[in-house]
């Protein structure tokens, strides 16, 4: 057998990220005593770097190197970018919450890095080697960072909490793909994707096979009834680790979805549509009601992110390239959404006070009425209204499931999101209409803070008012 | 029909942005607020006028229009049009914008450039609403209108405000996501989401059915007809005076226009099949409410009441078409009922809107709308009683002012479908004459109460203004109806035609 050097170029991202993120974290050992923001700066640069790198080799047409192990395509160049985007703002928020909290170390940048190149490799997976690596770099990533804060006995809690399902959640999905493995006698996944469709592999082999990596799955998304994890490990972790695990790895999360069950099994489609619709039904139920009941904000966002997992999987219900490009719309929307509601706790955060309870937010217009206002544009996009973009989420997975003659689906799901809006209304009736028990002006932490939440939440009203561009992105990286 | 320049465009987005410039320039200088709200708003009507002037009456065609490509994966347009039903109520809106916004002069002091952008982003939002003819672009604007009157309630409302602005928003978020379904059904069927391709579509009678109640739902919370109209009283009470206005005058036509728009022409066969259930709905809201209103103690609440009995007649008027067309084959007779729903609708933005005002009047100078605080307030107010009386008398209908046509016509074509129909209908004149004028009489005449009511001040210019004004389009629109009559025309007889046509 002849060696054959594969070609790096398609992976150069990820080698480029790999390399700075090692050299970070023996430099951060050197310089982190001298210069505090070095790290923090090296991080954000080489993100900033990755992007661009991305941006200026951006493929439409797929490279398959490493011995067909791995994949560069739009669709992976696009959440790619998009997990870089969404870092990005994480690490700017981070930054000032972790100096506040006494717990600002380096490692917190260079494991969200590792963390990141977990999740591009996920991305760009290729064969089930390869995605099952990206992911246990990308959670191992995360234990650590949950459990970074030792002197805290919640996030301690939440570390464990978050180990413990995790692992098993990555045992049942390797238990899945051995199956398909066993069955199909391949691992790469477009030579899965033709024997499943020949025919010749043993479908009760398959069909169990499928059944554990979507229940593998649905763990890592935090879908009912595998979503037990999700409000206490978003409750329990410091508000920044909250923030980087609520929303890059759903961008990752969605893509493994995409490789395996779509990419990999599409044969399958219906071993695999009637357990995605159980979990779309019950993760918009459960998420909605539950979240109705909680005062805490943090776990607030935990259950309507469970919530909003359901409303992503209608359009992997969908089962048509429409459907699955109006997922990714979706995820996108999601990913900005929630970074910029995590960033709007951090940015009103103060030393020993986390503003995670939701009557923290007690008259913030009087106090700050820009930031407020903000906050509106939050809610009401997550809420799904117009004009902001969080509508036009929603109307496209509704739009795909009632295309695939799913129009029951599509009412239960506008009746979660009628429930729904009424805890979103809930955080802007506090924030209007209640008066703070403290007066005078409530500043952000910092000005930069100030002006990055006011991007990422422009930026919901502005997508909004101009959809058609996002949603051309997720449905051009899908078709091409 | 086209001028040169993009009209419908300057009239949604001129308000919206003027309203922004107000949130962000108007901080601390409240009086740059309101001045420039105000001349925002009088541009607008003035920019309005041109619509009426060279509107095209001879024409149900759709004018002014205005098309881009918006959302091209799913072929959602920017598509803007107005007929002979819409043009009204646009011009509606623009006019009530400049009395809304000189209502709120002196009343606000708290944050006056979040209220006053508020209500400019409204007024855009809701020209949008009667002009969009991109369903999409319809929803947008339909439910982003929740969202500055919710602040407006929940912010400068009355003690209970955040109840009631928690249900107002949650009901009517509610009706809408239904109809949101059905518009994604319809563009899974046809392909687009133009609404005048959903005029054109056939349906079969299920699915009709199923859209027709789909845009019920939506439609009847709005509008509101019984048994959802409860939303409606409490939001009234809590609001502020120009949020109450704007809400009786202007987003409770949105409910009719969407019946006229969207539920006639696009299901037409189960509007037919199920027209009796409107024609009860409406006929409940009419007799029911109407002596609900009776009882009432708080003058708001009363005429919002009164507001749910009123709407029963727009809904009434449009859905006897069928009756009247299948029993007596008087299409004539059916297209006077429409008329009469349509100049209902404008009139008693009118009316509805110059009560809620003039009950503002009171309170600001009272604090407090208990018919029982009151008495014998004509003799330190007499240019209030005389506005008052004259808003009371247009309310119960009395002829020689704008309540009379719509009423009049809706009663004489429920006579045609059904007699007990007219004459259920007609009880409205008795018992809406009876409320309106024993709360008037109660707080207009009769010996002064007490002091506070002795040392009442009489009505500003600016309040005199605008009552002046009101009373004098109530008049103008009840002894000469026909401008307003003359641009519905041909656009409620091609209604008739879609109403009455079968798609199956």
């Amino acid at each position: 057998m002849n060696f054959v050097i594969p070609d790096f170029m398609p992976a150069i991202p990820e080698i480029v990220l790999l390399t700075l993120a090692s050299f970070i974290l023996i430099a951060d050992t050197m310089w982190s005593k001298r210069f505090v923001n070095a790290t923090y700066y090296a991080t954000q640069f080489t993100l900033f770097l990755v992007g661009i790198l991305i941006l200026i080799s951006f493929t439409t047409a797929p490279v398959v190197t490493f011995d067909q192990s791995f994949v560069r395509d739009a669709f992976a160049d696009v959440l790619k970018i998009f997990i870089v985007i969404v870092s990005l703002g994480v690490f700017l928020f981070s930054r000032e919450y972790l100096k506040q909290n006494d717990f600002y170390k380096g490692e917190f940048f260079t494991l969200g890095l590792f963390a990141i190149l977990g999740m591009f490799v996920m991305v760009s997976a290729y064969n089930f080697i390869t995605l099952f690596v990206g992911l246990e770099i990308m959670s191992l990533a995360m234990y650590a960072m949950i459990a970074m804060q030792r002197d805290s006995s919640k996030a301690t809690e939440a570390a464990i909490k978050y180990f413990v399902l995790g692992a098993l959640a990555t045992g049942l999905l390797l238990y899945g793909l051995s199956m398909i493995y066993g069955a199909t006698g391949s691992l790469t996944i477009p030579e899965v994707k033709s024997i499943v469709e020949s025919g010749k592999a043993d479908s009760v082999v398959l069909a169990f096979g499928v059944v554990f990596i979507v229940i593998g799955l649905g763990f890592k998304l935090g879908a009912v009834p595998f979503h037990m994890w999700v409000p206490d490990v978003y409750h329990g972790s410091p508000t920044a680790v909250t923030l980087f695990i609520g929303a890059a790895p759903k961008i990752a999360a969605f893509a493994i979805v995409y490789r395996l069950l779509v990419d990999g099994v599409p044969g399958l489609v219906l071993d695999w549509q009637p357990l995605l619709i159980i979990m779309a039904v019950l993760s918009m139920v459960v998420g909605t009601v539950i979240a109705i009941a909680q005062t805490n904000f943090k776990r607030l966002l935990a259950y309507s992110g469970i919530a909003h997992i359901g409303f992503l999987l209608l359009g992997f219900i969908a089962a048509t390239p429409e459907g699955y490009s109006a997922a990714m719309f979706y995820v996108l929307v999601y990913a900005l959404t929630s970074v910029a509601a995590f960033g709007m706790i951090i940015t009103l955060a103060r030393t020993g006070f986390e503003f995670d309870e939701i009557k923290d937010f007690k008259g913030l217009n009087q106090r700050n009425p820009w930031l407020a206002a903000m906050m509106l544009i939050i809610m009401f996009s997550m809420a799904g209204i117009p004009p902001f973009i969080g509508f036009y989420a929603k109307v496209v997975v509704l739009q795909e499931v009632i295309t695939a003659g799913f129009v029951w689906l599509a009412i239960v799901g506008v009746v979660t999101a009628v429930a729904g809006a009424f805890y979103y209304l809930r955080v802007v009736k506090v924030m209007y209409f209640d008066s703070s028990p403290v007066d005078g002006e409530l500043k952000a932490t910092t000005k930069e803070m100030a002006a990055g939440v006011s991007v990422f939440s422009l930026a919901l009203l502005v997508l909004g008012l101009m959809p058609a561009w996002l949603m051309s992105v997720a449905y051009n990286s899908l078709l091409a | 029909m086209s001028l040169g320049y993009p009209i419908l465009s300057t009239l949604i987005w001129l308000p919206i942005i003027a309203g922004l410039i107000v949130l962000f320039a108007g901080r601390n200088n409240p009086e740059f607020a309101k001045w420039f709200s105000l001349g925002a708003a009088v541009l607008t009507f003035l920019l309005s006028l041109p619509l009426y002037v060279a509107f095209d009456t001879t024409t149900s065609a759709m004018q002014f229009v205005e098309r881009a490509s918006w959302i091209p994966q799913y072929n959602i347009e920017y598509f803007l049009g107005v007929d002979g039903l819409s043009m009204p109520l646009v011009l509606l809106t623009t006019f009530t914008q400049v009395l809304v916004i000189a209502s709120a002069w002196t009343v606000i002091k708290d944050r006056v450039e979040q209220y006053m952008g508020a209500f400019m982003i409204m007024q855009g939002l809701m020209i949008g609403v009667f002009v969009a003819l991109d369903s999409i672009l319809f929803y947008v604007f339909w439910e982003a209108l929740l969202i500055p009157m919710f602040i407006v309630i929940g912010k400068w409302g009355g003690p209970k405000r955040v109840y009631a602005t928690l249900k107002f928003f949650l009901y009517t978020f509610m009706g809408s996501v239904f109809m949101l379904v059905a518009f994604l059904y319809m563009y899974f069927q046809s392909g687009s989401f133009s609404i005048l391709d959903f005029h054109a579509m056939p349906i079969g009678m299920t699915a009709q059915i199923l859209i027709f109640l789909a845009f019920l739902i939506a439609f009847a919370v709005k509008i509101p007809m019984f048994p959802v109209h409860t939303w409606l009283p409490d939001a009234h009470v809590e609001a502020p005076t120009a949020g109450s206005v704007v809400l009786a005058a202007i987003m409770l036509k949105m409910g009719g226009y969407g019946f006229v728009r969207f539920s006639l022409p696009i299901t037409p066969d189960a509007s037919m099949t199920l027209d009796w259930l409107i024609i009860a709905l409406s006929l409940i809201a009419i007799v029911y409410i109407a002596f609900v209103a009776l009882i009432q103690s708080d003058m708001k609440k009363l005429v919002a009441y009164s507001s749910i009995a009123h709407m029963g007649f727009v809904t009434l008027g449009l859905f006897l078409v069928y009756s009247i067309v299948s029993k007596t084959g008087d299409v004539q007779g059916a297209a006077l009922g429409m008329e009469g729903a349509m100049v209902q609708m404008i009139s008693h933005g009118f009316i509805s809107g110059a009560m809620f005002l003039a009950i503002g009047v009171l309170y600001d100078r009272m604090h407090t709308r208990e018919i029982g605080a009151y008495g014998g307030v004509v003799n330190s107010m007499p240019w209030f009683g005389f506005f008052a009386v004259l808003f009371a008398m247009a309310n119960a209908g009395l002829p020689g002012t704008s309540g009379f046509v719509g009423e009049f016509m809706v009663i004489l074509s429920s006579f045609k479908a059904n007699v007990w129909f007219g004459v259920l209908a007609a009880t409205t004149l008795i018992v809406g004459a009876a409320y309106t004028l024993w709360m008037i009489k109660r707080v207009i005449f009769g010996s002064v109460a007490n002091e506070e009511v002795a040392k009442l001040q009489d009505l500003n210019r600016r309040e005199f203004a605008i009552m002046a004004t009101l009373a004098f389009v109530i008049i103008l629109l009840g002894v000469w109806p026909n401008p307003l009559l003359e641009v519905m025309h041909s656009s409620v007889d091609n209604l008739l035609i879609q109403a009455t046509t079968s798609k199956l």
